[in-house]
């Protein structure tokens, strides 16, 4: 079945990350929740360019990132398509993960914090522990 | 980039044709009947003993297109000048459009050599064509007219057009070029060319050949008029003479002493207030005075017309060549 | 890589005045290169110097390997919209890609028609009646379907509302996209260029103040805040672009290729606008000299 292409690609222009950074971010968003799956083609350096008036080398550059990666394929004269899956997880675990999140929400917001307050603990609790995860290789629970 | 040339230069073709055009028709009906008009009066005027009448009448036929003419003549290369040459350059400058014409695939020596060629051509044909129909339509009249070497008449025949309008249109085009702008480039077009057509028939065209000086006895069927003058204590008395030279071009034409020197009197014997003209005149022709005549004989016209056109023609290329080594180095 | 524009010490003065002095370039090819800076910084003089319109006064630039212009052969491979996107108002659309195929030997006319088609031009319509949107794009379709290698830009949506601006812009992209040409285009604002451009050069004063890969330029230059302090104390390598002080604070922007260590300031990114604002509130300085991207 010819999917053609599945994602469009946006940019925040004063988010302060490098576009070609927002592009692979995206991309691996989509694999993430499943928007895009193995075989699917990515959007042509060309219809990319159209769309978000951005420089040629930023597709180039974030597609190479991508292959690098692992995640997709680029078959010159045909396109890029998707060869890769993400991480551990599985489709499988998004569901109980995200029920267990809105728990944890609603615990937090019951106990008096506000949106930002909430917001504020976990980043900053994400990045220590991602700081920890570099370190020991697994997420210190 | 002679398509680009032609479609640039379209609009004043067109206009330039059209006026040559209505020129041509109005020529073309007048003319034949001009002719018979000479036929039937002025040819037959000397067995009618009304020559000077009937020249008269015939020269004050199509006046207005005769006034029409000379206009033409005379304006006719300054218009070209203006309005082929300066806006040539002057308007691309003004506009930008040189830094879209001259960014293409053609360096500039060739833009410009194409435009200059073309539009130059195109001057020279249609002052040479103008030319040619005026030339021919006038032939009657010149025949009882004041000969092709006149000054009013000598810019109006011949080749010398063609070599007007081309020294125009290569000064129109070097005006643009220095003045990057039409309209002041137009003004000082105009300013330099009847400038320097003024000075080149007052002053330098008799000199292009060595005038004949005609130095022999007083021809007394040329002497017109004879008088008095005073200056304070000195009565002075000359005689006037009306060379019989048709066609010429007389620059110079005096009485002289048998010496050679001015006749200036004093008043003979038999001349003056109290005595007849044919008295005066049977004196005078006792006195053994002489005349001297500078002039250019109206065989020399065509001489005259090769010269005065290389001159123009040489100017024209003197200046096209300055606009192509100036708009490789000074323009941008 | 081979270089799309070489400049050594290249100056141009007019009469008294120098409208550009002692630039020097060394410009990859493959890139989109903005050239910003104020108006009468000699943006313009740079671009014409590039494209053979202007000769130098002192020092030379190369294009493509030759200084221009250099021959028709140069010509053919440089494509060129100057400021205002200049057209013959008397013709029609048709007839200037008519235009374009007589003066170009290198002229694509398929693309070109395409191009028009899909823009939308009608081909009899008298371009003098175009609006300025339409002309700039019948301006940037000539100088692409003669294929060239590089297009120079001279301030090519200046005059463009956001709209014809974006369609400028992407058509631009994705002529890019589709032949490979290398780009330089100037603008006053570095809003215009910002997406698109991955080599930036700043240009105030007539002189260039930095030119570099906008990724590295961003990653080498830094926002320092912190307590009052004298800029001239600072380390050997952090070469200071302008400086702001009230009673106890100063505020630096900051050039420097290795880490800031010192924990009294407070460093931060600063993006391309505030970038190039920097540059352009130096003091004119005529001792110091640009700071050039290393060619790798």
């Amino acid at each position: 079945m010819n999917r053609g292409t599945v994602i469009e690609f946006h940019l925040e222009a004063r988010s302060g990350v490098a576009p070609y950074l927002q592009l692979i971010h995206q991309v691996r968003q989509a694999l993430r929740i499943g928007l895009l799956s193995e075989g699917d083609q990515l959007p042509t350096v060309k219809d990319v360019v159209g769309r978000l008036v951005i420089n040629p080398n930023t597709v180039l550059k974030a597609y190479r990132e991508l292959e690098y990666q692992g995640l997709v394929t680029a078959r010159p004269g045909i396109g890029t398509f998707v060869t890769g899956t993400l991480g551990e997880g599985s489709l499988a675990a998004l569901g109980p993960l995200r029920r267990e999140l809105r728990r944890w929400l609603g615990k937090a917001r019951r106990s008096g914090l506000d949106d930002e307050s909430i917001e504020a603990l976990f980043l900053t609790t994400f990045r220590t522990s991602a700081e920890d995860v570099e370190g020991t290789g697994r997420w210190a629970g | 980039m002679i398509w680009l040339t032609w479609r640039q230069f379209r609009a004043q073709a067109v206009v330039a044709s059209g006026a040559l055009a209505l020129l041509a028709v109005a020529f073309a009906v007048t003319g034949p009947q001009l002719v018979h008009l000479y036929d039937t009066t002025v040819a037959t005027c000397r067995a009618q003993h009304n020559c000077s009448i009937a020249i008269n009448a015939f020269q004050g036929e199509d006046n207005f297109l005769q006034n029409l003419t000379r206009l033409v003549m005379v304006a006719g290369p300054a218009l070209i000048g203006m309005f082929w040459g300066a806006p040539l350059i002057a308007h691309e400058v003004e506009v930008g459009t040189h830094r879209l014409a001259w960014t293409q695939s053609v360096t500039r020596l060739r833009w410009l050599t194409v435009k200059l060629g073309l539009a130059g051509l195109a001057s020279m044909a249609a002052a040479g064509l103008l030319s040619l129909m005026v030339t021919w339509w006038s032939s009657p009249l010149d025949r009882v007219g004041a000969g092709w070497l006149a000054p009013s008449v000598f810019i109006d025949r011949g080749i010398v057009p063609v070599g007007y309008s081309a020294f125009a249109f290569a000064l129109g085009v070097t005006a643009g070029l220095l003045i990057h702008h039409t309209v002041p480039a137009m003004a000082v077009t105009l300013a330099v060319f009847a400038a320097v057509e003024t000075g080149f028939a007052l002053k330098v065209r008799f000199h292009l050949m060595p005038p004949v000086r005609l130095v022999s006895a007083l021809n007394m069927g040329w002497v017109t008029e004879t008088g008095t003058g005073g200056l304070a204590g000195h009565t002075s008395f000359f005689v006037g003479i009306t060379p019989n030279l048709p066609g010429a071009w007389i620059s110079t034409s005096e009485v002289t002493t048998a010496a050679g020197s001015t006749y200036l009197g004093p008043v003979p014997h038999g001349c003056g207030a109290n005595y007849t003209y044919s008295a005066c005149a049977a004196v005078i022709a006792r006195m053994h005075l002489r005349q001297v005549v500078v002039y250019q004989p109206a065989s020399r016209f065509w001489t005259f017309q090769w010269y005065e056109t290389a001159i123009y023609l040489a100017l024209a290329v003197v200046l096209a060549g300055f606009c192509v080594w100036w708009v490789r180095r000074r323009v941008s | 890589m081979t270089a799309v524009l070489k400049a050594q010490g290249l100056g141009k003065r007019y009469r008294r005045r120098w409208a550009l002095s002692d630039c020097t370039l060394d410009i990859p090819a493959g890139q989109v290169v903005g050239l910003v800076g104020p108006n009468g910084a000699g943006k313009t003089t740079l671009l014409h110097l590039a494209i053979g319109l202007l000769q130098p006064t002192t020092g030379q630039i190369e294009v493509l390997g030759d200084r221009p212009p250099a021959n028709p052969a140069q010509l053919a491979r440089v494509g060129f919209v100057a400021q205002n996107a200049p057209t013959y108002g008397g013709l029609t659309v048709a007839e200037h890609l008519r235009l374009g195929a007589h003066l170009n030997p290198g002229w694509d006319a398929v693309m070109a028609r395409d191009r028009i088609e899909r823009l939308g031009l009608e081909p009899r319509q008298r371009v003098g009646k175009l609006s300025v949107g339409q002309r700039a794009q019948l301006a940037l379709t000539l100088a692409i379907a003669k294929k060239p290698e590089l297009l120079i830009l001279d301030e090519p949506v200046a005059s463009l509302d956001p709209l014809a601006r974006r369609d400028f812009l992407q058509g631009l992209m994705e002529a890019v996209v589709d032949q490979g040409i290398s780009v330089v285009l100037s603008s006053h604002l570095v809003a215009d260029l910002e997406r698109v451009c991955d080599y930036l050069i700043v240009l105030v004063g007539s002189r260039v103040q930095i030119a570099g890969q906008v990724e590295h330029l961003l990653s080498t230059h830094h926002l320092l805040t912190g307590p009052r302090r004298d800029p001239a104390r600072l380390p050997e390598d952090q070469h200071v672009i302008s400086a702001s002080h009230t009673d106890r604070q100063t505020t630096l922007t900051v050039r420097t290729e290795g880490p800031i260590h010192d924990p009294a300031w407070t460093v931060s990114k600063i993006d391309l606008e505030d970038l190039v604002l920097a540059y352009m509130s130096r003091p004119a300085d005529a001792g110091r000299r640009p700071a050039l991207e290393v060619q790798r």
